[in-house]
């Protein structure tokens, strides 16, 4: 019981916490205004995008992609309004560009230095593996081989 | 041989010094793309005389600041008494209100309460025109010239420091500037 009690106050919480829903015309309309809203960031709280944020500022910038979407703007429209704004700050996934370069090229750097890395290592051990024996080495070897084999006859 | 052991090194000394940027960087400024472009356009009723219309050109040919404040936002009482100042200091400072996401009554009442430095506010009732700005966090301060460009943002509540030693020598020097 208690812990029904406790599903359910849980439950009417996120009820409680439901945004404001608008109407689309096609299901493609509201598709694209989850993307957008995903996308684009909260200047308020930063790590929420707008379609998670109660902040006032992420619902009003959800009624103007909302807005827009109605009055036939493509999403590239959109996000040069926003970026025009608020700066590349705002989405989500920043473009590549000379002040993004580290950003972008890091991981795939780190990648190809470990790669480099990893390939020198494998190189230098199958030299050393490759490592001829000397002459009185082979003897000694000879010798190991030969008494074991005799030994076990 | 050494190389092997200063590798790591190096790698370390670098992600030191970008972490120690990381920290001193303050995520909420935010560099405003306005900058150095032409103030985003609106006709909004005046906060006083809502018979009365403002729009950003009516200022054109002026250097003028666009203080963005609400009577909810805490940090815009911290500030005012700033702007007040200021505004008495320097009467030939065009400051214009943008009463943002914010009630007429509650507006008026608060300017009576603490006092208007400005020569006239506008009522952006529902935030669309602040929006239009890049307004994300109240207060914020935009300096435009004589040609309707926007030249500097400030976010955040201004204070005396900032006033006399940023926004007052830009107003002098565009002040200067050719229209």
């Amino acid at each position: 019981m208690k812990k029904l009690v406790l599903c359910l106050f849980f439950l009417s919480q996120s009820v409680h916490a439901e945004i404001e829903v608008y109407q689309f015309k096609t299901p493609d309309l509201e598709l694209r205004y989850q993307t957008l809203t995903e996308e684009l960031r909260c200047l308020v709280c930063q790590n929420q995008n707008i379609a998670d944020s109660h902040a006032e500022l992420a619902q009003d910038l959800r009624r103007k992609v909302y807005e827009k979407l109605n009055s036939g703007e493509t999403n590239d429209q959109i996000i040069d309004y926003m970026t025009e704004r608020y700066g590349d700050f705002v989405l989500y996934r920043p473009p590549f560009n000379v002040k993004t370069l580290i950003l972008w090229l890091t991981p795939a750097l780190t990648i190809l230095l470990g790669g480099v890395g990893f390939w020198s290592l494998l190189k230098r051990r199958e030299t050393n593996s490759d490592e001829q024996l000397s002459a009185s080495e082979r003897e000694k070897l000879d010798t190991l081989l030969h008494t074991k084999t005799s030994n076990k006859k | 041989m050494k190389l092997r052991f200063l590798l790591p090194l190096g790698a370390f000394v670098v992600m030191v010094i970008f972490l120690g940027i990381g920290l001193k960087l303050d995520p909420h400024e935010v560099p405003s793309p306005l900058i150095d472009k032409s103030a985003p356009s609106f006709t909004l009723a005046q906060l006083h005389e809502p018979q009365k219309t403002f729009s950003p050109t009516d200022m054109k040919g002026k250097v003028w600041l666009l203080n963005v404040w609400a009577s909810w936002c805490a940090s815009c009482r911290q500030e005012h008494v700033f702007f007040t100042e200021f505004a008495r200091a320097n009467p030939s400072v065009n400051l214009i209100g943008l009463n943002y996401k914010d009630e007429r009554e509650a507006g008026m009442q608060w300017l009576a309460r603490l006092g208007n430095p400005y020569l006239l506010s506008v009522s952006d009732t529902e935030g669309m025109a602040g929006l239009d700005w890049g307004v994300y966090g109240v207060p914020e301060t935009f300096v435009i010239d004589k040609k309707g460009i926007v030249r500097h943002k400030q976010t955040g509540p201004v204070d005396l420091t900032i006033l006399q030693t940023v926004i007052m020598p830009l107003i002098e020097k565009l002040n200067a500037e050719a229209q």
